[in-house]
């Protein structure tokens, strides 16, 4: 082989999987959403009919509402918990610094099935930690108006000790010159923490904000196993809604138009939160 | 930290923390020692009582979790290896050669990374009925490797920093471009590797959707598959689901304290500038 072909012998592997499973299917995806599916050899075009269906559909509005409501707790809950957590361990010197942050980290390493069964026991009305710690008997997963506020705390469980790994790494790379200028100019330190830390650590909360996002707009498998969706609709996400039309209404040109429906959402919040921070400007 | 009063603040903070965090396992490890009856007393135990194996038998009496796990494993296994193959080979190619289309394949490899997988879920799934791979391995694993533009992001960085030398030298030997890669960069970046190893072995290991997708037969179930079907079969059955759960989080568990650090370099170089 010579030199000059190798890079595209060793680019081909990825090219090829990314090809036939990512790029073809988009645009299968889009000739999908205009047409009326029911089962695989059962095709009608119907044109724009799936997204004014989309539309009108109420379910719809509810699944993005709960979504949004998941992204929007897990962004002002979760990340100032995460952000917490890097600054008490970002003293080098703390005695048992690795157990602390093992401990911190250790949720992310299980499987989203396997921590809705945890929370399922913990959030039992009855046998469960939480009311034996409140001394209450409230039904969590049962009442539509706790089920998503306690989505979003078992999601600040989940989740909080993978972004905090992000801030440490960032709090670790802001010089100490700067805090010890801010020291010489009289900042205590909250003031050296709003002046120096925050904007030193713009990118790194940029890069969390926006995956943290991403990650939450695609949420499925806590509420699929915590709640089927319930108490109603009361926890029903975008990807529930889609997985339902798509796999077990088999109702595969409706579920495609789900899907962009939330490409595009998940598009456009990127975007605007790209812009916000100025990612990129410099570069 | 010289002020004593704040050092003190501080540990008080992450004790209470940690036992917060930690609450939740110790629940979990807790439950699947106590017998049925003890879960459902009231209030509720800390400590089982009357510790027993009762949900462990039952476990594997009832389900057939060996097969699970060897399922897990194989599956998690090839997309690793696959992986790893795919992103050094890719990454090899972005740091160390300049070619015609460089900027816009990586271009390509970056905006890769920021497409939601669930948007192709369903055109997805009727590709693999046509290419008749549903209920197939090949049909879990394949699909998801499309997204591996990440690993050959991150393999370009650590490759990045392979010396150009090393590279020249084994071509004078008379190495073939093959013979460089296999032979100059891939001991160069085994850490690097070993990062992106977890990463892949952790998601393919941990990944719900798109396996219960794919997989019908109960037979080729992966582990989060089997318990959430348990879920439904034995919804009052905590100490069985418990022992369940602790049983798929061990060897997760193991693997990441055995690689602890190369994990934490290997998720912060995408955030942190390089």
């Amino acid at each position: 082989m010579k030199p000059r072909y190798a890079p595209y012998f060793f680019l081909a592997p990825f090219f090829a999987l990314f090809g036939v499973f990512m790029v073809y299917p988009l645009f299968d995806s889009i000739r999908l959403s205009t047409y009326s599916v029911r089962g695989m050899q059962n095709q009608t075009f119907v044109g724009l009919e799936n997204i004014e269906r989309l539309i009108a559909d109420p379910l719809f509005w509810t699944a993005l509402w709960n979504t949004a409501y998941f992204a929007a707790g897990s962004l002002l809950l979760q990340l100032p918990v995460a952000l917490a957590l890097a600054l008490l361990l970002s003293n080098a010197r703390l005695k048992g610094r690795n157990l602390f942050r093992l401990s911190f980290f250790s949720p992310v390493l299980i499987s989203g099935v396997f921590i809705a069964v945890i929370f399922y026991l913990l959030y039992d009305r009855r046998y469960g930690l939480v009311n034996r710690v409140l001394g209450s008997e409230i039904q969590w997963l049962q009442d539509p108006d706790l089920v998503m506020p306690a989505l979003v705390l078992a999601g600040v469980w989940r989740w909080a000790g993978f972004n905090m790994v992000y801030f440490l790494a960032g709090l670790q790379s802001i010089r100490q010159e700067l805090y010890e200028a801010a020291a010489v100019d009289g900042a205590g330190p909250w003031q050296s923490f709003v002046h120096v830390t925050i904007p030193a650590l713009k990118p790194v909360i940029a890069f969390v904000v926006i995956t943290s996002m991403i990650g939450s707009f695609q949420l499925f498998d806590l509420p699929y196993v915590l709640t089927e969706g319930g108490p109603g609709n009361a926890s029903m996400t975008m990807v529930m809604y889609l997985y339902k039309h798509g796999f077990e209404f088999i109702n595969l040109g409706y579920a495609a138009t789900i899907g962009w429906a939330l490409a595009v959402i998940i598009g456009v919040i990127s975007i605007i939160q790209v812009r916000l921070f100025g990612v990129f400007r410099e570069n | 930290m010289r002020n004593p009063v704040r050092t003190t603040i501080t540990y008080v903070l992450l004790i209470l923390l940690t036992v917060l965090v930690l609450t939740p396992l110790f629940w979990v490890v807790s439950a699947s020692f106590k017998p049925s009856g003890e879960i459902f007393s009231y209030p509720p135990t800390f400590l089982p009582q009357d510790p027993t194996l009762e949900n462990f038998t039952r476990l594997f009496q009832e389900m057939p979790i060996v097969q699970y796990v060897v399922n897990s494993t194989f599956l998690a296994t090839s997309h690793t290896l696959l992986l790893l193959a795919i992103a050094t080979m890719g990454g090899f190619a972005f740091a160390k050669y300049s070619f015609r289309g460089r900027g816009v394949l990586f271009a390509i490899v970056l905006a890769s990374m920021m497409i939601p997988f669930h948007l192709v879920l369903v055109p997805l799934f009727t590709l693999l009925y046509q290419f008749g791979w549903l209920d197939t391995y090949q049909g879990v694993i394949l699909p998801y490797l499309a997204s591996s533009g990440f690993g050959v992001f991150l393999m370009r960085q650590f490759i990045l920093g392979v010396p150009s030398d090393l590279i020249d030298q084994a071509r004078i030997d008379g190495s073939s471009e093959f013979g460089i890669y296999w032979r100059v960069i891939i001991p160069a970046v085994k850490p690097a590797m070993g990062a992106l190893s977890i990463f892949g072995f952790l998601g393919a290991w941990n990944e719900f959707l798109w396996p219960m997708i794919v997989l019908r037969d109960a037979a080729k179930y992966t582990l989060p598959l089997g318990l959430a079907s348990l879920v439904g079969v034995y919804r009052q059955e905590y100490g069985m689901l418990m022992a369940g759960t602790l049983l798929s989080i061990l060897p997760i568990m193991a693997l990441f304290l055995a690689m602890q650090r190369e994990f934490v370099q290997g998720i912060t170089l995408g955030a942190v500038k390089e």
